[in-house]
């Protein structure tokens, strides 16, 4: 059974400058499984952060949510009150962010960040809730953990900070982590440490986690299945192996192709030549094309790309799914 | 290959002083010694805390060596003008949002370097200018836009416009293509291999992001801790890299298609120790899965072996 249900979620924002409300997210369907990890890629402006935000409760008012179904365990999160939230955020689903050093408090140590958190879900005694969080920083992989309750967050490095995060993230056992861009601000040998981590906690809790990332090769090698954005669109999601090594998408295409160590059809490409760039940039919220979202900067665009906008298509056995009317047929990515 | 840059052994300490307490030394840079060829690029390696930004901004004269020295065209660094100094060498940012000064034009961002250090006329810069912006990709009505109107690619190649204006043999590049989405890197290292040749310019490409520094690089230098572990040809260090550091920088790198193996063991545990204070002998020991007991003796030397320069006493 799917842990989380999404079909056809719309978030608008309220603008002050025009009538028309800004079109952040478009017709977003996705389903997660308990104790399975989504990998979600996209540049800035798709819409990615925003859906996470939206799936936490936690989006600004001037937001607008509209779906047709977003159950999450059964519960139908758009008509939750405040209260039946803070039951489910922080507890259900928890969420770690970008740069730990601006998520956790510069004033607050790590103990009083980490045990505010567990004694309101867990209501536990201080005592207890010290024992839980000295558990906790063992389990993350932090040395002397007893030490490190005392230290304030600018005491610890990038990782340690990101330990602590994911410390309090899981705290409360969560069925679902949104891990947004976890290890962007991180060194590669830490980001291995962090993402093995998350991995671990995944299969060892059977906790659900959806990993939000603009590098494919983070995904690629974490995640089981892998939905790509585009200006608010999902464009192109699948099975992580299939969809990296064959992708339909012009996009996810050109984006696996213009990676620097990409073999493309078996070739390898040499140092110093010109790389298959994409022309142009991610539209602006305000200025998003007609049709195909992606249509300005594809290379194989035709007129009917541009007329109106293109339907999901679903592919089996391999439930491929993606927006295109002329999906890429060949070009093998390794 | 004639080299353009010359760096031998250069220090940089600096000291911190506390409060009662006797100052300490910190060591950003030991004992760095590489040159740079006509037409080259050099790939700087190494997490953030090893040196790679002091490096640049010792190369820039923004800091001075503490000691140790650096020849630009044959010419040692204390003995330039600023003027002569500034159009041999140049440097792009990693942030384009931050290294822009949001209060000028982008026309005013690239022809300020010829009105400070040229005589020409306000019209032969005016020229100057759009022939730039063109080369880089950036037209001609941007001129007139301010930073913010620009998305990050945009900005980058604004900086990278800014850093040829006076036609410098060096450029050293410092993160150019981090801080850009997935899309406009390609589109800006093109770009950058393309001035290369135009300009024969040699780069010194400092990045994190390894199948970058692959890309570009012809050869690479990987630092941690401050110190030089591995020097050599890009092929050597990408297909046999020795220094176990290296090893482990390369696996650590998120490939596409590989699923990961090591689930349970991370590669290098811990992290790299402050640079206040640094461990006995080698720096990587703590952290090193091929520790022996000499290497926390003494400090590996780097040696010619296998065709690179190699600090690690099991290389």
């Amino acid at each position: 059974m799917s842990l989380l249900i999404v079909e056809n979620l719309n978030i608008h924002f309220k603008s002050d400058r025009s009538k028309d409300h800004i079109h952040a997210v478009r017709d977003l369907s996705f389903s997660l499984k308990q104790g399975e990890m989504l990998g979600v890629v996209g540049e800035s402006g798709s819409g990615k952060s925003i859906t996470n935000l939206a799936l936490m409760g936690i989006l600004a008012d001037s937001a607008i949510v509209k779906a047709d179904v977003a159950k999450f365990n059964g519960v139908d999160l758009l008509s939750l009150k405040e209260k039946a939230w803070q039951k489910i955020r922080g507890q259900e689903i928890s969420m770690i962010f970008q740069d730990p050093m601006t998520a956790l408090n510069p004033f607050l140590s790590v103990q009083f960040q980490m045990i505010e958190t567990i004694q309101t879900h867990l209501g536990l005694s201080k005592k207890d809730a010290i024992d839980k969080a000295v558990e906790l920083l063992n389990l993350v992989g932090i040395p002397s953990p007893k030490d490190r309750l005392k230290a304030y967050p600018f005491e610890l490095s990038g990782g340690m900070a990101q330990r602590v995060m994911i410390a309090m993230a899981i705290s409360t056992n969560p069925k679902l982590l949104i891990a947004d861009e976890p290890t962007t601000a991180l060194d590669v040998t830490i980001q291995k440490q962090i993402l093995n981590l998350i991995k671990m906690l995944q299969e060892k809790n059977n906790m659900s986690v959806i990993l939000v990332t603009h590098d494919l090769g983070v995904v690629s090698e974490y995640s089981e299945r892998l939905q790509v954005m585009y200006a608010g669109e999902i464009i192109e999601s699948g099975k992580t192996t299939d969809l990296i090594t064959h992708p339909r998408h012009p996009y996810t295409h050109a984006l696996l192709a213009s990676r620097p160590g990409a073999l493309v059809d078996n070739l390898k490409r040499m140092p110093k030549t010109p790389l298959p760039s994409i022309s142009g940039i991610v539209p602006a919220f305000h200025q998003r094309p007609i049709g195909c979202q992606f249509n300005p900067r594809c290379e194989f665009v035709m007129t009917e790309c541009q007329r109106s906008p293109i339907a999901i298509e679903v592919m089996e056995p391999k439930h491929r799914e993606f927006r295109c009317i002329h999906p890429i047929q060949s070009g093998v990515i390794q | 290959m004639s080299s353009i840059l010359e760096v031998q052994s250069i220090n940089k300490i600096f000291p911190i002083k506390k409060m009662f307490k006797k100052p300490l030394d910190l060591k950003a840079l030991s004992d760095i010694n590489f040159t740079l060829g006509t037409n080259e690029t050099l790939g700087i390696v190494g997490e953030s805390g090893c040196g790679k930004s002091t490096l640049a901004k010792v190369l820039t004269k923004l800091e001075a060596p503490t000691s140790g020295s650096i020849e630009l065209l044959k010419i040692k660094y204390p003995d330039y003008n600023p003027k002569d100094f500034h159009s041999h060498i140049q440097m792009v940012f990693q942030d384009p949002y931050q290294s822009l000064n949001p209060r000028k034009k982008a026309f005013d961002i690239i022809a300020d370097p010829l009105r400070i250090n040229t005589d020409k006329s306000e019209a032969e810069i005016k020229e100057l200018v759009f022939v730039m912006m063109k080369r880089v990709g950036l037209r001609e009505e941007f001129a007139l836009r301010y930073p913010h109107h620009f998305s990050g690619g945009q900005r980058q190649r604004l900086g990278i416009a800014r850093a040829l204006m006076l036609r410098p043999k060096v450029l050293i590049l410092d993160e150019p293509v981090s801080a850009l989405d997935v899309s406009i890197q390609a589109q800006v290292l093109n770009l950058l291999l393309e001035l290369q040749q135009d300009f024969s310019l040699s780069y010194l490409f400092i990045s994190h992001d390894l199948s970058v520094v692959q890309h570009i690089s012809d050869r690479i230098l990987v630092m941690y801790l401050g110190r030089v572990v591995e020097y050599g040809s890009r092929d050597e260090i990408f297909n046999n890299p020795k220094h176990p550091y290296t090893q482990i920088l390369l696996d650590s790198a998120p490939k596409i298609g590989f699923k990961s193996i090591a689930t349970k063991n991370d590669v290098a545990p811990g992290e790299a120790p402050s640079a206040l204070y640094l461990p006995k002998g080698c720096a990587f020991a703590p952290r090193c899965p091929k520790k022996t007991d000499h290497c926390v003796k003494s400090i590996p030397p780097l040696e010619d072996k296998y065709n690179r320069m190699v600090a690690c006493l099991n290389a």
